[in-house]
């Protein structure tokens, strides 16, 4: 199984929070290493792959979301565009001049359009386009046309090919989180090959985007003693400084912060000297949402770290990583999972 | 199709030679004459020494692009537009640069680390740069130029109701008709300007007209459309699929009033859909050429496209098609005239 590829087609696929079940079907298809795989009454796909030892076994938790931000259609105007909302957090300055995908009675294609420049005022230019004077055109020529193909709440995704940059960067959508997702199924390829005595779930989790909603259900099915959350970070780019921000092609972030228990932190930072995995801290003194909070507070508790793969551009069309960084990422966790026992997990209720 | 080929060609104002390529290879079968000038115009002409009036189509083939100007410190690629290009449109596009047809980024900031009066602003050109994956300036350095152009990356495909989306259908449009309509045959010197930097500044049109010579200039355009929400009604320039788009004034050409009055009359007798262009603002390649010589009869017939200048623009296949039967049936008019004589 390439993973690349199969990366490439999750970011290529449409999963606005809430209809995810288009990306697990893909995810699904590309994990032979699963011993059982069940999607819970939220969406969320959860493959297990069983330790080598009885029972009863140590239960570790990888969540990666495989839901993206979107649109969706709020109006039909009557000359047959559309307006249009969010689904998650979207800076209105990058819509504009977008081509997107309107899942109406079928995929239609369709651009972000504002009013033409030469009929702004003076200065408009240097103001952003509101998001409220965006609207898609597809082609279509009155509201009745529209109205046979579009129903107001049809969801919206970005159409957007993934690109092969230089070395193994890539650029695309989605990225956020399906790096993630391709993460945990490095892991579960990695772990084919390795021993290990945990239970390992790993869960593609659904509505992250809107609030860590499928990370809530997962973990409550599941009841793991150990949460591996991995999510995007900020990478370095032109114009951010290099504090808060973590380096493309240098492995991922570990998490420091009050989502990390101190005793992953310290046992995942040495499984990575260990081996040799290139990794970056990333201190997080507040922080925010992401799976990893959802797993830390489930019924009585887990224990939780997070890795964060670092991306470019974040909840743009042009996401961009380093293809390098999610087989880290996936190694990483494989070579912590392999080094777990009881004995540890016991020992994390100990402070 | 040719009007995928076109616009999925690069061609920037004074590189246009892609698009040349490919519009010579498409002509050679019906001309009989085929020269290139030094800034690159293509020229062709039927019936070069037959008597009667020469009459001259003219398209642009450059488009509206970014100029790679630098590089920085962490090799990424600073850019500025070559032709008018609204900064607004670029961000989080994909682009194709250089010969080499590197592919990259133009990436911006994420929201989670943006004020939110930040997001009222727009991206100034200044901001932007093109990610390519290089790891340093170095490695960047061996894979760009200076000067060298990125180019948006937008694929041809046919949307809703007859309609077109693609990059520079400005004025990929206007070559598609020119190479067509090249196809017809007539008795009288036919020319076909496919003229070179348009977008800098009409500078390839009035090269090519004095050394072509026409009595009479067609330009076939695609010009911009404005019949979008958030639009009166009485501001709309043109809009998509009312029919192709005929000038009475710009900011460059006053287009020949009886041969403007000539086309709105045959468009009726044939009934084909045609509008006014109801704006003044912008230019064409007309400008340069009825100034050439002694002066040169001219009228803009124009495809509106929606988000010109942007990576993707909307056109109507229905106002292509009228303005290929309007140009058609204006050259059989002069075909007849010329028969009578």
């Amino acid at each position: 199984m390439d993973i690349k590829q199969v990366f490439r087609t999750l970011s290529e696929a449409s999963g606005v929070s809430g209809c995810e079940a288009e990306l697990a079907q893909h995810i699904q298809e590309a994990c032979p290493w699963a011993d059982e795989l069940r999607t819970d009454k939220l969406g969320n796909l959860i493959m297990l792959k069983k330790g080598q030892s009885p029972g009863p076994r140590p239960k570790v938790m990888l969540a990666a979301h495989m839901d993206e931000i979107g649109l969706i259609v709020t109006k039909i105007e009557e000359d047959g565009f559309l307006r249009f909302s969010t689904i998650g957090g979207f800076d209105q300055r990058v819509l504009l001049a977008q081509e997107v995908v309107v899942h109406g009675k079928q995929k239609l294609t369709g651009v972000i359009g504002a009013k033409p420049p030469h009929i702004q005022t003076q200065g408009e230019q240097r103001k952003a386009v509101k998001m409220e004077d965006l609207f898609i055109d597809i082609g279509l020529d009155s509201a009745e046309q529209a109205g046979q193909v579009v129903q107001v709440g049809d969801l919206v995704t970005i159409k957007r090919g993934v690109s092969d940059l230089q070395g193994s960067f890539m650029a695309g959508k989605a990225f956020d989180d399906r790096a993630g997702v391709a993460a945990i199924l490095e892991c579960f390829k990695a772990l084919s090959t390795i021993t290990h005595t945990a239970d390992v779930y790993g869960v593609a989790t659904v509505q992250e985007e809107v609030g860590l909603r499928g990370a809530v259900t997962s973990t409550y099915g599941i009841t793991p003693d150990i949460g591996i959350a991995i999510d995007v970070g900020f990478g370095d780019s032109a114009g951010l400084p290099d504090t808060g921000t973590i380096k493309l092609s240098q492995g991922p972030g570990i998490g420091i912060g009050p989502h990390v228990h101190p005793k992953l932190l310290e046992r995942m930072v040495e499984t990575a000297q260990e081996w040799n995995i290139s990794y970056s801290l990333d201190p997080t003194p507040n922080p925010g949402g992401t799976d990893a909070y959802a797993i830390q507070v489930a019924r009585a508790g887990a224990a939780t770290i997070l890795l964060s793969i670092p991306l470019r551009y974040m909840h743009t069309p042009v996401e961009t990583l380093d293809y390098q960084d999610i087989q880290r990422t996936g190694r990483l966790m494989a070579l912590f999972i392999a080094g777990l026992d009881h004995e540890f997990v016991e020992g994390l209720t100990c402070f | 199709m040719l009007l995928a080929r076109l616009t999925q060609a690069n061609g920037a104002p004074g590189q246009e030679g892609e698009v040349r390529d490919l519009i010579r290879a498409e002509i050679e079968p019906y001309v009989d004459v085929l020269k290139m000038d030094t800034l690159g115009n293509l020229i062709a002409i039927k019936n070069p020494d037959a008597p009667g009036p020469r009459v001259m189509l003219a398209a642009h083939m450059d488009e509206v692009a970014l100029m790679i100007v630098g590089v920085d410190s962490s090799g990424y690629l600073k850019f500025r537009p070559i032709g008018g290009v609204d900064p607004r449109v670029l961000v989080a596009k994909t682009v194709t640069v250089g010969a080499k047809k590197i592919p990259g980024v133009i990436g911006s900031k994420p929201i989670h680390l943006q004020r939110a009066e930040e997001r009222e602003k727009a991206f100034a050109i200044q901001e932007m740069v093109i990610d390519i994956g290089a790891k340093s300036k170095e490695d960047a350095e061996k894979l760009v130029k200076m000067g060298e152009i990125a180019y948006f990356t937008t694929e041809y495909e046919e949307i809703g109701q007859n309609k077109v989306k693609a990059k520079a259908l400005d004025d990929r449009v206007g070559c598609a008709l020119a190479i067509r309509l090249l196809k017809e045959e007539v008795s009288f010197p036919l020319i076909a300007a496919f003229t070179v930097q348009e977008e800098v500044g009409l500078r390839g049109a009035g090269v090519a007209a004095y050394q072509a010579e026409p009595d009479l200039a067609l330009i076939l355009e695609g010009t911009t459309a404005s019949d979008v929400p958030g639009t009166d009604k009485h501001k709309h320039a043109t809009a998509v699929g009312q029919g192709p788009a005929i000038t009475v004034m710009d900011r460059t050409v006053i287009p020949h009033p009886q041969l403007v009055q000539e086309l709105f009359a045959l468009a009726e007798e044939k009934g084909i859909k045609v509008q006014v262009r109801r704006n003044t603002a912008g230019g064409t390649d007309a400008g340069q050429i009825q100034l050439s010589r002694e002066g040169v009869k001219v009228a803009v017939i124009a495809v509106p496209c929606r988000y010109i200048h942007s990576p993707v623009s909307v056109m109507s296949k229905d106002d292509f098609e009228g303005a290929y039967e309007l140009v058609k049936s204006y050259l059989a008019r002069l075909e007849e005239r010329e028969g009578s004589r």
